[in-house]
């Protein structure tokens, strides 16, 4: 019963979502108010969910049905079962859960696998260009990710989240060192690309290719992928909170998340769309040269 | 679109940008042939909006096509007037009072600015730089404010009339308009720096879409898309009309081609712009009051040609006149249909996310450059006229409303409130 209730209410589904939700709203908010806009109602990102919901599924000729119509379904499910180990190990990090990162990390590229598979299953060649965009951007910032997420494991000597959590409750957070900053900022960069956001939006770019990858979708298929989109945006930055900064209560741990959302927004609002062939040699030279020096870094204690 | 569009003996795949797309306001037409990313080969299909306003000018008395030739274009709603007045006073052979010339100028000048802030936004849009585009288009407002303070228009002025213009510019006003100009200054300090010091925007646009000198000669291309090529061509400078002789400006010339350049071009214009608008400011203030019309009484049969330099490059419109009191012929060419095609060159260099921005980079104005002719494919004949045009769209409004039935039937009424008035 009470895992159940962790997974379907809180810090499951209901509460992903519903911080998904409002994730969506904070970043369309400010990216509004950057941009001299307005910007939507705060219960704008629950009408949009709610009325592609009630819209009609439309697969296209040729598609391959099933991958076509499960992999929103699958992606959703990944990250609501991140988040549940995220937050579970954020509120009572001495709980035996059974969550190490290893799983938390394969988890999180799920949902980018499923948007590769869609878009390959949707048979449209925008959405081709745009899985294999998506494809090289992930074979890009995974490698710098993970040497990102060595950092916290080498200074903690463990890879169970809840007792990196403890371990940064009794000795200081991981963000209180040289390795730790640079960590960080690795990590935000690939948190960038992970979402999917300017500058690394080129899987899905609207006026190139359309959307990519969801360019066939229509209805709940596209509102459980918004879902997810929505829910990342609330998760991922979740996870750096956790490895790096983690507070001792839910609000402290909510303000560092809002910390790092504000900043996420301000980087996609601030900058242009690079290339892909861009972003391949950003990552494999910059951000993992930065990833390297934290993680050596670490190993002598810095 | 469902399936991968695949030719039999290339094998190639084309992306479809067009006809309708995100990356244009217009229907239009662009298939990229793609290897990977990279585009090896473009194709350009238009004909998705055409309008037939040459064949409409020639129903239309010459005071009204001026306000038809308006409405060819949103954004180039001064530079075909312009042009169409050019045309038209060579037919007649009149001399334009100087308050006119000068008004003519601040218009035009007005829309450069507005149309080149107009296109920045919509780049900035194309690269992903949302931010760019909502700023630029917040930073296009005060000149469209300017627009309606002399016009009382936004977009469509109306100022234009053959001999001169319609509206003359209050003296008094003048100190505020050369007010509202001195204020866009900053703005344009900023996108200058935003825009052309931003590493990202360099990497986006540097190198990409090279169109060379020598390119830009064969394509025949015009406007800001020939001067970032190193082509030192302006019409306002090479062939001058109206006050443009009479104030201190110079022509922009970048040597790269590539879409960086085109930017720089643009931006460095909008600086010109303002130092016309407020040299023309000055001279107004010399000239005699209410002096703006040459009152042209009538068209003698022969020919004219007026050509402008719009905001996208030379804009030529060509008159024929019979002795009528309308154009016997009417022809424009717009400046997009000299610059659209250059894209085949200067696309098939990069790759998707390059082709999208270089389309854009030549200010693209579809409807300008509509041209349509209906072919047969085995004989190459024409197969429709104007009349078979009109009679196809006739027939088909019948078809449409035999399936829609007007519910209650549209019975025209009198009207009753001007009975007894004539």
């Amino acid at each position: 019963m009470n895992i159940l209730f962790n997974y379907l209410i809180f810090p499951g589904f209901i509460f992903t979502a519903v911080a998904g939700l409002f994730a969506s709203y904070v970043d369309r908010k400010v990216t509004a108010r950057v941009q001299w806009r307005k910007g939507p109602p705060l219960l704008q990102p629950l009408y949009d969910f709610v009325k592609l919901l009630g819209k009609e599924t439309m697969v296209p000729v040729g598609a391959s049905k099933t991958t076509f119509l499960l992999a929103p379904v699958f992606a959703l499910t990944s990250i609501v079962i991140v988040s549940t180990i995220v937050w579970n190990t954020l509120l009572s990090p001495g709980k035996t859960f059974l969550g190490d990162l290893i799983v938390t990390v394969y988890l999180l590229t799920i949902p980018s696998i499923m948007i590769i598979l869609s878009g390959f299953a949707s048979k449209n060649p925008l959405a081709s260009i745009g899985a294999s965009r998506e494809m090289k951007l992930i074979l890009s910032y995974e490698l710098p990710y993970l040497f990102a997420i060595l950092v916290p494991i080498i200074k903690s000597n463990s890879i169970r989240l809840g007792e990196i959590v403890q371990y940064q409750w009794t000795e200081g957070p991981f963000i209180g060192s040289v390795s730790g900053i640079i960590a960080v900022i690795v990590m935000v960069l690939c948190t960038q690309a992970k979402l999917g956001l300017v500058p690394f939006d080129m899987a899905e770019a609207e006026q190139e290719i359309i959307a990519g990858p969801f360019i066939e979708y229509s209805g709940p298929p596209l509102g459980i992928f918004k879902l997810t989109k929505w829910s990342m945006l609330f998760v991922v930055p979740s996870l750096t909170v956790l490895l790096f900064f983690p507070a001792l209560n839910f609000w402290g741990n909510i303000l560092g998340y809002v910390i790092l959302l504000v900043v996420v927004v301000l980087i996609r609002n601030t900058n242009p769309r690079v290339r892909i062939d861009q972003a391949v040699r950003f990552f494999w030279t910059w951000v993992t040269l930065l990833s390297l020096i934290s993680v050596v870094l670490a190993s002598y204690g810095l | 679109m469902g399936e991968f569009q695949v030719e039999d003996k290339k094998k190639q795949t084309i992306i479809p940008i067009g006809p309708y797309h995100p990356l244009q306001e217009e229907a239009e037409y662009f298939k990229l042939y793609v290897e990977g990313e990279k585009v090896t080969k473009l194709d350009i299909e238009l004909g998705y909006q055409h309008r037939g306003i040459e064949k409409l000018c020639e129903t239309r008395h010459f005071d009204q096509v001026v306000f038809l030739v308006e409405r060819i274009c949103g954004i180039c709603s001064c530079s075909h007037p312009f042009a169409h007045v050019n045309a038209v006073e060579d037919l007649c052979g009149v001399d334009v009072p100087i308050r006119a010339k000068y008004i003519r100028c601040i218009i035009a000048e007005l829309e450069r600015l507005h149309s080149h802030l107009l296109w920045l936004g919509l780049a900035g849009h194309f690269l992903g730089y949302n931010t760019v585009w909502m700023w630029a288009w917040k930073y296009r407002e005060p000149v469209l404010d300017i627009c309606e303070f002399i016009t009382g228009n936004r977009n469509h002025y109306a100022m234009f009339k053959i001999g001169g213009v319609r509206q003359d510019i209050d003296n008094n006003d003048i100190p505020q308009i050369n007010k509202m100009c001195d204020d866009l200054i900053p703005a344009l300090d900023m996108f200058k720096g935003a825009v052309m010091d931003d590493p990202v925007i360099h990497a986006r646009t540097k190198g990409v879409g090279i169109l060379t000198k020598q390119e830009a000669i064969d394509y025949c291309v015009v406007g800001p898309t020939a001067r970032a090529s190193g082509v030192d061509i302006d019409v306002r400078r090479d062939d001058p009309c109206a006050a443009y002789p009479l104030v201190d400006w110079k022509v922009i010339v970048t040597p790269n081609g590539d879409v960086f350049d085109k930017v720089v071009v643009r931006v460095l214009e909008m600086y010109e712009s303002v130092k016309i608008i407020k040299g023309c400011l000055e001279g107004l203030k010399k000239e005699p009051k209410g002096e703006i019309d040459a009152k042209v009484k009538s068209f003698p049969p022969g020919e004219g040609i007026g050509h402008y330099e719009a905001p996208r490059g030379e804009v030529f419109h060509y008159v024929l006149s019979d002795g009528a009191n309308r154009p016997a012929r009417y022809k424009v060419r717009a400046p997009s249909y000299m610059n659209i095609p250059s894209n085949q060159v200067a696309c098939t260099r990069g790759t998707i996310s390059d082709a999208a921005i270089t389309l854009a980079a030549v200010d693209p104005c579809y409807c300008c450059t509509e041209r349509s002719a209906v072919l047969d494919e085995k004989t190459n004949k024409k197969i429709f006229g104007w009349e078979d045009l009109l009679r196809l769209s006739q027939e088909k409004t019948e078809r449409i409303k035999k399936r829609i039935p007007l519910n209650p039937p549209f019975v025209p009424t009198e009207p009753t409130s001007v009975k007894g008035e004539y």
